[in-house]
């Protein structure tokens, strides 16, 4: 699946006393097996541009092309995108609302019209996919599992209906260190294993430090820059400080020492490299 | 049992006394559920402290046991003297203590900031004059005078909760308790989050006790109360409590990467301690090698 947004603009209100202007000129194309990072303030657009890839959202100007063809212009390609792209909003969990968890997952193939055999076996993929046993957890409420669980099932939920691009918004808020971890590896996992394409939304430079290969840095309805984080986070620094967001801590030290005539490499991205570069340096002398 | 906090000099200035505090609640399926254990600590005048602990650790029941949101189903909490079990004791205790929850959604209600700061002084009726200057003194301590006939709904994540904090100020509280206040909030409502109960603590010499799962955030706290499966297993200051990562990692509590790399640095050889918290100790340490 090839995504391609086209010039695209969204307005909220528009013509409205109160419109305002989300989106301006953005263009993306996004490949197949991409892992994309998106990150910038809270209003800049970032969910907007979410929801249109999503198609919820129709844009005000430009287009979005999948396969080539434009999903606003024909319906039945609307509905068929609809069904190849999984979007978790932030807190999924708070959107259930189905006895069991078995019914909860269910809930998507159901309204594609999926027979009962076939559906079982979707549910128990979905489960497996998140590493939740399907006996032990079918017949459970979702509403009596911890915080991490919860975020899972609701992530299996989505990958039900098996799509092909994966769009999480802020997936680990509110988790715990050890239910967080354990949600990135699947997300790794999908990634890695399963070759599907993720978006991932985050404030969090650490996570999206660690896994993305490719991040789009927002900022008032706009693309800011659009290149690898390395790349973003080694050469692009001082104009992220300039719009107000963060490194991720390891990469600031480096960063720094090196501000301060260290002969370290900047544009470091996880602890693991931090350490090998200091280890490398301190061997040297 | 919880182990006392040696930074608490038992004496007169205790203000909130949790006695043996045990709380279980049925998870509907008669099945009783031990949320907290055995919980003893005391807060003194000017506390700035820190709860942390794991999703599912007991810190928001331990939270609502303050106030009184939430009952002991053993032990008893007390505030200034007024236990909490005591039902003519409980608006006095709430007029003292503002409480912050996650959401700012579910606690704003009025149409512009500065009714919704209004909107608890109207409640215990009280008159005009006197509730328009404490209005415009909350709203001057958190820096929204600005914005003061602005919908909450439309301010930011960072915004509203000061508007929240505004509210519980207007009411003349002593203390602060804050849920994780910043869950929500990307990294600058968090700064300015933190940055405004720092001052309120400061200036204002309002105790605060704030809980959160962010190690980094705990850091900046003068005492944290580590909770794991409603008993306290530390209480101390974070440096004494940042020694234990061990202890920290295995009760999967949020390590920042500066601390992660320290250890890491020191299991290879270099001589930096396992506890350091912040970017500028690291960069001392580290010059001392590269």
């Amino acid at each position: 699946m090839f995504i391609h947004l086209k010039n695209v603009f969204y307005t909220y209100n528009l013509h409205m006393p109160f419109q305002t202007e989300a989106l301006k000129s953005i263009n993306i194309m996004i490949e197949k097996g991409e892992f994309i990072g998106i990150i910038g303030h809270t209003g800049c657009g970032k969910t907007t541009l979410l929801q249109l890839i999503d198609g919820l959202l129709e844009p005000t100007e430009g287009q979005i092309l999948i396969d080539g063809i434009d999903i606003h212009k024909d319906r039945n390609k609307l509905k068929e995108v609809r069904k190849r792209i999984g979007l978790a909003f932030q807190y999924p969990e708070n959107q259930f609302f189905e006895e069991t968890i078995y019914k909860e997952i269910a809930f998507g193939p159901k309204n594609l019209g999926i027979s009962d055999d076939k559906m079982k076996d979707m549910v128990k993929k979905a489960l497996a996919m998140v590493g939740m046993d399907y006996y032990l957890y079918k017949d459970r409420s979702p509403f009596s599992l911890s915080g991490g669980e919860m975020r899972r099932v609701a992530i299996a939920s989505i990958l039900a209906i098996d799509p092909e691009v994966i769009i999480l918004d802020e997936p680990t808020a509110s988790l715990d260190a050890q239910s967080r971890d354990k949600l990135l590896a699947l997300i790794k996992n999908l990634y890695q294993r399963y070759n599907r394409t993720i978006i991932l939304v985050s404030h969090n430079m650490e996570i999206i430090a660690e896994l993305t290969r490719r991040l789009i840095v927002m900022e008032n309805g706009r693309i800011l820059m659009d290149d690898t984080p390395r790349k973003i986070f080694q050469e692009s620094i001082e104009k992220l400080e300039s719009i107000g967001l963060s490194l991720p801590p390891v990469t600031n030290l480096m960063y720094k020492l090196k501000k301060i005539g260290k002969p370290v490499n900047s544009g470091i991205l996880t602890v693991e490299e931090a350490k090998e570069e200091i280890l490398k340096i301190v061997k040297k002398k | 049992m919880g182990l006392p906090n040696p930074a608490i000099k038992k004496g007169i200035n205790t203000l909130i006394k949790f006695s043996n505090v045990t709380h279980f609640y049925n998870d509907g399926q008669e099945n009783k559920i031990t949320s907290l254990s055995e919980i003893n600590f005391e807060i003194q005048k000017g506390d700035f402290i820190a709860i942390i602990g794991a999703n599912g650790s007991g810190k928001s029941t331990l939270a609502k046991h303050i106030n009184g949101l939430l009952l002991p189903s053993q032990g008893d909490v007390f505030v200034e003297n007024y236990n909490t079990k005591d039902p003519e004791n409980i608006w006095e205790i709430r007029k003292k203590i503002g409480m912050v929850f996650q959401n700012p959604d579910n606690q704003l209600v009025a149409t512009t900031v500065e009714d919704d700061i209004a909107f608890g002084l109207e409640n215990i009726g009280m008159e005009e004059e006197e509730m328009k200057e404490r209005v415009d003194w909350a709203l001057n301590i958190v820096d929204l005078n600005e914005l003061r006939n602005s919908e909450p709904h439309l301010l930011s994540g960072g915004q509203k909760q000061k508007v929240v904090i505004a509210g519980a100020l207007a009411m003349h509280t002593s203390y602060l308790v804050l849920d994780e206040p910043t869950s929500m909030l990307d990294p600058k409502g968090r700064k300015e989050v933190l940055e405004i109960i720092k001052r309120l603590n400061q200036e204002e010499k309002i105790t605060i006790i704030y809980i959160t799962q962010f190690m980094s955030e705990a850091a900046e706290f003068n005492k944290i109360i580590l909770l794991d499966k409603g008993k306290i297993i530390l209480s101390d200051y974070p440096k004494a409590i940042f020694k234990q990562v061990d202890l920290l990692i295995k009760l999967s509590l949020e390590i920042p990467q500066i601390t992660k790399l320290a250890r890491q640095l020191s299991e290879n050889g270099l001589n930096i301690p396992t506890n350091i918290l912040k970017e500028e100790e690291m960069m001392e340490y580290l010059c001392l090698y590269i």
